[in-house]
């Protein structure tokens, strides 16, 4: 991981102190409200539908388990609200129908991002000294400035890696942090970036997607796509740039960046994304970008040219680390102890297909731990579980983890001999689903029961269809499905890229479901980024269970098998099309029945 | 590459005291390079912020600094908030009027905050170019 020097501190600890005064003035009427709202945003502070929220930033997915005790800390002493404030949020989620509203817990968002969302704006500022002690912040966890930079969850420990992308990310964090020019952007900016063949980032689906390649002369580059985005109008990213030596990689985004913020549009929140300006401008955009980059690197020397020695520097920090049990040799007696006991006992095996992946090391392993289970949120963990996590990360993953943008967390440092060990400590812990990738490891924004911006609550839908996908067995059987929950527009669950998307919309007050077949996130399981498509009009909240039921049923009766190979729902969605799910979906439908 | 100069702050008054004869001022929405010759024949050119969240301005000091080679006044007028100005001082603007009711001290101190940035801007390289000029590279 990269360690932060006394620059990084200083700067984090500048960052945290400004805020203060910026609070303090706020309080004292110094700044007005409006003039303190995007300050408090690029420093990851909402003010959401019943108190405010804390994004903070997980720079690449990275993590700690230092960071993660000192997340458990803010979960445990801070992430609680007044009692007012939590009787008002109570009373307003009942009429909906929510009755469980935790509190003292983290949220793993879609951006690797870290929520809080009960913690008083009074004690903000002490949280930002808090996490400013584990280098944390929330610096560009919001605002209409370059957001987060998102990357594959097994980036340097993944088989199929080209290159490492963490020092590239790395190196554009520091440039991204603070960019003067660009912080008050037409809208925000996100970047993502892999160095797999496989994409596990959804690249395709930002605002600039990176992936790293080798060109004709063995020289490393990268790939860059620009303007796709989800929300409103969901658009697949146009290639700038098919291959863009590393060197230049800052410059070339300072271009796209200039030029969006001189020419996106700002009279309409839906059209500000860069995608709209790349779609509304198509080839003129592209040649204003590759101008403005000429012009950067012809005329202005080329400021933002990585050096290698940067590189090399930065590099130094993403190797494997030596800690733990990393080293040790492969032990034949640990491997027969996990053989056998994957023969008896069949969660284990289980737990070993799905969460347990090939590394790059062959003795080590990348292992999943899926937060998708009864009784708590898709990506919630409470401050106890945040603990555990940090134990499990410093006795089986050398003391780092990563946030995925499935909102689990994966260990990239686990020993194969470690493996029963660590199953068997994650079960004690609640920890060890066995369901990554399949139907209930789902995508799900916070929706209604906390978002300001929600036409419709995400959970209670979440929580139904894991009810009713408990029997591991028929889940194995459906297969691999990436089911995103959003519950409004703005699609923080991502369900444009979901296999199947549900999507949360109001209609006179009340919440239902528009449904969307056949989106991919651009990985290799899923097929080329595209969105889904839409099957109809939308379903009520008691619907959304049975018709995603019966589409699975349809998929299940038409499905083709070839010997070991099955053909998956996304195979069958693109090979007969959207009728016969419409179909099935339509004879779901049910009049709502009204209560006594 | 310009010597780190502060960028001086103004109140309304001063700003309106400080009369020169060849002053463009811009709209935001103007692209500089169409002024490039007005601009070269500038003592100032202003560059406005109907609301401090539009963000444009800060591209077009870039441009008009680094780009056009202006080396007058490059003044920052409108909605300027006092958390923007080291935003601003960093991205070619050498003056700023102060939004009305902005205390100055407040203005100056968080323009003092900083020591130093991650990225190289118009006043000054990034930190891996300076450490490649101390390393005689």
């Amino acid at each position: 991981m990269y360690q932060y020097n006394e620059f990084d501190k200083a700067f984090l600890l500048n960052r945290a102190a400004q805020f203060r005064d910026q609070i303090e003035r706020w309080q004292d009427g110094r700044l007005s409200e409006d003039a303190f709202r995007p300050l408090r945003l690029q420093n990851g502070w909402y003010v959401q539908r019943h108190a405010p929220m804390l994004r903070v930033a997980v720079p690449y997915g990275e993590l700690s388990s230092a960071q993660l005790r000192v997340l458990a800390r803010v979960a445990r002493e801070y992430d609680a609200p007044e009692a007012d404030v939590y009787r008002q949020a109570l009373d307003a989620q009942r009429k909906l129908g929510t009755v469980r509203l935790p509190t003292h817990h983290a949220h793993f968002t879609t951006r690797t991002n870290v929520q809080f969302n009960w913690i008083p704006l009074a004690k903000a500022a002490d949280v930002m000294d808090l996490l400013a002690t584990v280098n944390m912040h929330g610096i560009q966890t919001s605002g209409n400035c370059i957001r987060n930079i998102s990357c594959d969850e097994r980036a340097g420990v993944a088989p199929d890696e080209i290159a490492d992308p963490r020092p590239f990310a790395e190196i554009m964090r520091q440039w991204t942090t603070l960019h003067p020019e660009f912080a008050f952007l037409p809208r925000k900016f996100k970047i993502a970036i892999t160095g797999a063949s496989d994409d596990r980032a959804a690249t395709d689906w930002h605002d600039v997607g990176l992936r790293l390649r080798y060109g004709e002369n063995g020289e490393l580059g990268f790939r860059v796509t620009v303007g796709g985005g989800m929300g409103r109008t969901p658009v697949i990213g146009t290639v700038l740039r098919e291959f863009l030596p590393w060197q230049h990689i800052m410059n070339y985004i300072e271009a796209v960046v200039r030029v969006y913020n001189q020419y996106g549009r700002r009279d309409n929140k839906y059209k500000a994304r860069i995608k709209i300006l790349v779609k509304a401008e198509g080839q003129k955009y592209i040649d204003e970008v590759e101008e403005e980059f000429r012009q950067i690197v012809e005329h202005d020397g080329g400021p933002h040219t990585i050096p290698h020695a940067e590189l090399e520097r930065v590099s130094a920090y993403f190797v494997q680390p030596s800690t733990g049990s990393v080293d040790n040799p492969s032990d034949p007696l640990a491997r027969k102890a996990i053989h056998d006991a994957s023969a008896s006992i069949p969660q284990f095996a289980r737990w070993l297909e799905r969460n347990v992946a090939q590394h790059r090391n062959p003795s080590l392993r990348i292992v999943t731990l899926s937060f998708k289970r009864l009784l708590q949120a898709p990506g919630d963990a409470s401050a106890d579980q945040l603990d555990q996590v940090a134990d499990l990360v410093d006795r089986f993953s050398a003391g780092e983890a990563r946030v995925t943008h499935t909102q689990n967390i994966v260990l990239p440092w686990v020993h194969e001999n470690d493996l029963l060990a660590l199953w068997e400590t994650a079960r004690s812990v609640g920890l060890a689903s066995a369901n990554v990738h399949l139907l209930t490891d789902m995508i799900a924004c916070p929706g209604g029961d906390f978002c300001a911006l929600a036409n419709a609550r995400s959970l209670p839908v979440a929580e139904a269809i894991t009810e009713r996908y408990q029997d591991m067995d028929e889940l194995e059987d459906i297969g691999e499905v990436d089911l995103h929950i959003s519950g409004c527009i703005n699609s923080c669950g991502h369900h444009h890229s979901g296999h199947i998307g549900i999507l949360g919309v109001d209609k006179d007050g009340a919440e239902w479901y528009q449904v969307t077949l056949g989106g991919s996130d651009g990985s290799q399981a899923s097929g080329a980024a595209q969105p889904g498509k839409v099957i109809g009009p939308s379903f009520s909240a008691h619907e959304v269970p049975d018709v995603i039921e019966a589409v699975l049923r349809a998929y299940v009766e038409q499905r083709t098998e070839s010997g070991p190979r099955r053909e998956s729902f996304i195979e069958t969605v693109r090979r007969i099309g959207l009728d016969p799910f419409k179909t099935a979906a339509n004879a779901a439908r049910t009049p709502m029945e009204v209560s006594a | 590459m310009n010597a780190q100069s502060r960028i001086r702050i103004l109140a309304a008054a001063e700003h309106l005291a400080d009369a020169v004869t060849h002053v463009v001022a811009l709209d935001n929405d103007a692209d500089p390079f169409a002024y490039g010759e007005a601009i070269a024949q500038a003592e100032r050119v202003e560059l406005h912020f109907p609301n401090f969240t539009d963000g444009r301005a800060f591209s077009q000091a870039y441009l008009i600094r680094r780009r056009l080679g202006f080396s007058g006044d490059l003044r920052a007028t409108g909605d300027v908030l006092a958390d923007q100005l080291i935003q601003m001082e960093r991205t070619g603007f050498s003056s700023a009027v102060l939004a009305e009711g902005v205390d100055p001290a407040d203005a100056q101190r968080q323009l003092d905050r900083f020591a130093a940035f991650y990225q190289g801007d118009v006043a000054r390289d990034a930190p891996f170019r300076r450490r490649e000029v101390e390393a005689g590279n």
